[in-house]
């Protein structure tokens, strides 16, 4: 018992002070996209050449998909001249799909709260089924420790529950596999009304790397209606509670600039 | 070493046209031998041979001395199998099957284990599976019931199913039939290597970014006769162990949690985060995405960077000591985890398992020491080993690792070589095949890169270690209870998407 409270002592309190702190990041994340084709020599497509999941297009104002986006070096390392670099930018979740494509110049139009009528029903307790559908895990694993101490999901009323019956939402991460497909329509149907989806990650929104591999069906809004999208592969666990609380109406300013 | 083998060592590309391709008795009587003493089965597949022939592949493994040997066959339709004498054999099998309709003879359990259509027809073409529709091992008798789970689970987990035959609440049976995870990940390699392949490796299974494009580059670095600096290799030695202390450290913590102790749960969770970060600080990416490439790796780390990470490592290291220090004091922990899940030695062997798994039923088998590549050729991490085989055995295993890796990753940081981080990658020669293997936090990853007359992929395969444990969790489950279920497949935390594929 003595060294069960000394160890206590010892760990300290770690849940982060967010949303009303901003978090320490690690220096190299690779978040919000910054471009300027200003600086794209004639003719290049060097970065839209060397994206995984050709998200970019080149040629004039440059464009990220960030739905499809793999938050990979490839096309900072591809351009000698910096047209494209990552910010630190970490909110990155928006309501609807388009809002993902970002165009040189455009402020990204961060995810809104709730509409009305569900905001009163869901917005003060948020009870989500998480969906696996064929994806790396990785989501998964970032959407798990928000269950942790250092997150601590609970304080916003938004709790992960066993059951489709007991929830008010999906969160679905991964491609959506054709072997998935059946089961998350079954999952999606017994969630009772209002309800809402999330859909994290690269795979989840556009297939991610797994993009029209013939064994999968490029995202979860192939099958289901997306509330609320989080890109990234996978999204820093910041990235994705600061998502789930501008859904609830916790976090309310609506744009980021990609000027930092 | 057996007859009919020719060893070749890990890492090191050979011509195709050098494969011996034997006859089916030979190949049979080869594996068996080569089985039945030291040596185990590190891959067996097939690939198209043409003229609706399949060629049979499998690598022998052989830890004593320290040698691979390569073997193939040609078949058609069917052929005699080889699970029926080496259970090492059964879920590759069951895998070419399902993949090529080349039936073995004999396969006293052949279903699909990922549920897609097969790569060729044949005369015996079936209807294209359902996930999950199979003909399950049934139990009948008064008192006996099903119990049926997944694949979408009450936790944040990916999906599986799980099928238990019990009488009361013991469970006589589990069986697992995976195959949600399924997105064609070895299909859409053939052709490569293009731009996506890399990242195609650093998510086939997400949680082993470091491990799987480890193994690939290393495949792609021998085929190309690539030399890679002593700088880059430190590095991705140094991102392999920082995955397995966070992995490793995250099982303990869910362990604790699923014997219902809270304290350290919630430490480790914590901790978890902490050595992921460390390698966010390499790289930017919590699973080191961007970080192996094809040549070295894409980031270097400077002198101050170097001494923030040493700090951060020893606080870690401290503090998951404590948080363990809690868990193997506490008795009604030992309790539960102490004879749970007990899987003997001579299970283990016959099923081929591998890992931290294989490790704590008292196996010494470890890539880092028995096919060392790398940074591992000259940094030695002490293989660890425990011989109860349960639970308790698995959890211990991995604090052991823990220690070890700490260590290792303490000492590379101290004596860091200087010199470049990446060099450019050869051109693929024509027709050559290489095996390439390393051992990933869960156990032995092996890929084998097969190129064809232009250099590119004709076939590519991927084994994770999931792959070789997956019947373990089965058997560690038989008499156990019901509920002794999270915890026994905590204790092996298996990778869905790495054996989907």
């Amino acid at each position: 018992m003595p060294s069960l409270i000394l160890t206590r002592l010892r760990q300290g309190k770690r849940t982060l002070p967010f949303p009303e702190t901003e978090p320490v990041l690690p220096e190299r994340i690779r978040g919000l996209p910054v471009m300027d084709h200003a600086r794209c020599p004639s003719g290049c497509t060097s970065c839209a050449d060397a994206c995984p999941t050709d998200a970019i297009t080149s040629g004039g104002n440059l464009q990220i998909d960030l739905g499809r986006c793999l938050f990979c070096p490839e096309c900072a390392n591809a351009c000698p001249e910096g047209a494209i670099r990552f910010t630190s930018q970490y909110q990155l979740a928006t309501s609807s799909r388009n809002d993902l494509v970002l165009t040189e110049g455009e402020a990204l139009r961060l995810a809104g709260r709730l509409a009305e009528q569900t905001y009163r029903v869901l917005g003060r307790s948020l009870k989500l089924r998480q969906v696996s559908a064929g994806g790396c895990n990785g989501c998964e694993s970032d959407v798990n420790v928000l269950n942790t101490v250092v997150f601590d999901l609970g304080r916003f009323g938004i709790q992960f529950v066993a059951s489709p019956r007991h929830a008010d939402g999906l969160l679905i991460t991964g491609a959506v596999t054709q072997n998935m497909r059946l089961a998350l329509e079954k999952t999606y149907q017994a969630v009772p009304y209002p309800k809402i989806v999330i859909a994290v990650g690269a795979c989840a929104i556009s297939g991610g790397p797994f993009r029209d591999h013939p064994e999968v069906l490029n995202g979860a809004d192939s099958i289901v209606p997306v509330d609320l999208y989080v890109p990234g592969c996978p999204p820093h666990p910041v990235t994705i509670l600061d998502g789930l609380l501008r859904l609830i109406g916790k976090i309310k300013e609506s744009r980021a600039t990609p000027s930092s | 070493m057996a007859i009919g083998l020719s060893p070749f060592h890990s890492g090191e590309p050979v011509p195709l046209r050098s494969v011996p391709d034997l006859s089916i008795a030979e190949f049979r009587t080869a594996i068996l031998s080569a089985v039945s003493s030291t040596c185990s089965l590190a891959a067996l597949f097939g690939m198209p041979a043409g003229d609706r022939l399949v060629r049979l592949i499998a690598v022998v493994a052989d830890s004593v001395t320290n040698s691979l040997s390569i073997l193939s066959t040609k078949v058609g339709e069917s052929y005699p199998c080889l699970t029926l004498e080496c259970p090492q054999a059964h879920w590759f099998e069951r895998e070419i099957a399902e993949q090529w309709q080349v039936h073995p003879d004999g396969h006293p359990w052949l279903k699909p284990i990922r549920f897609h259509a097969p790569y060729r027809t044949s005369n015996s073409l079936s209807p294209a599976p359902v996930a999950g529709v199979t003909d399950f091992f049934a139990m009948a008798g008064e008192e006996v019931h099903e119990v049926a789970v997944g694949p979408v689970h009450a936790g944040i987990i990916e999906p599986g199913h799980f099928r238990f035959q019990c009488h009361g609440e013991d469970v006589f049976h589990l069986e697992i039939s995976l195959g949600y995870q399924h997105r064609g990940v070895e299909r859409a390699l053939v052709g490569g290597p293009g731009k996506r392949t890399i990242h195609l490796m650093e998510t086939l299974c997400g949680d082993t970014s470091i491990g799987h494009a480890t193994a690939y580059c290393e495949a792609i670095e021998a085929l190309g006769s690539t030399a890679v600096s002593a700088r880059a290799q430190v590095l991705r030695g140094v991102a392999l162990e920082l995955e397995r202390l966070a992995n490793h450290t995250g099982d303990l913590g869910a362990l604790a949690g699923d014997v219902g102790y809270l304290p350290t749960a919630a430490y480790c969770g914590r901790i978890r985060g902490d050595f992921l970060n460390l390698t966010a600080a390499l790289c930017g990416s919590r699973f080191g995405r961007g970080l192996i490439r094809p040549g070295g790796v894409g980031f270097d780390v400077g002198k101050p960077l170097v001494a923030k990470l040493q700090e951060r490592l020893e606080a870690a290291l401290k503090d998951v000591e404590d948080a363990l220090a809690l868990l193997w004091d506490a008795p009604s922990v030992q309790a539960r985890f102490e004879h749970t899940g007990t899987i003997t030695r001579e299970t283990c062997e016959a099923l081929g398992m591998v890992g931290p798994a294989a490790r704590a039923c008292g196996v010494e088998r470890d890539i880092r020491q028995d096919f060392p590549s790398g940074i591992f050729r000259f940094a030695q991490i002490p293989i660890s080993k425990w011989h109860s085989g349960d639970v308790f055995a698995r959890a211990w295993l991995r604090w052991l690792e823990i220690q070890r890796s700490g260590a290792f990753v303490r000492e590379q940081f101290a004596s860091m070589p200087d010199g470049p981080i990446l060099s450019p990658a050869g051109p693929l020669p024509a027709d050559h095949l290489v095996v390439s293997l390393v051992e990933g936090w869960r156990g032995e990853i092996c890929h084998v890169a097969i190129t064809d007359a232009d250099g590119h992929f004709a076939h590519y395969k991927i084994v994770d270690p999931s792959f070789h444990n997956w019947m373990g969790l089965a058997m560690a489950m038989r008499n156990q209870q019901v509920s002794d279920f999270p915890l026994c497949n905590k204790s092996f935390n298996l990778s869905y998407c790495g054996h989907d594929l």
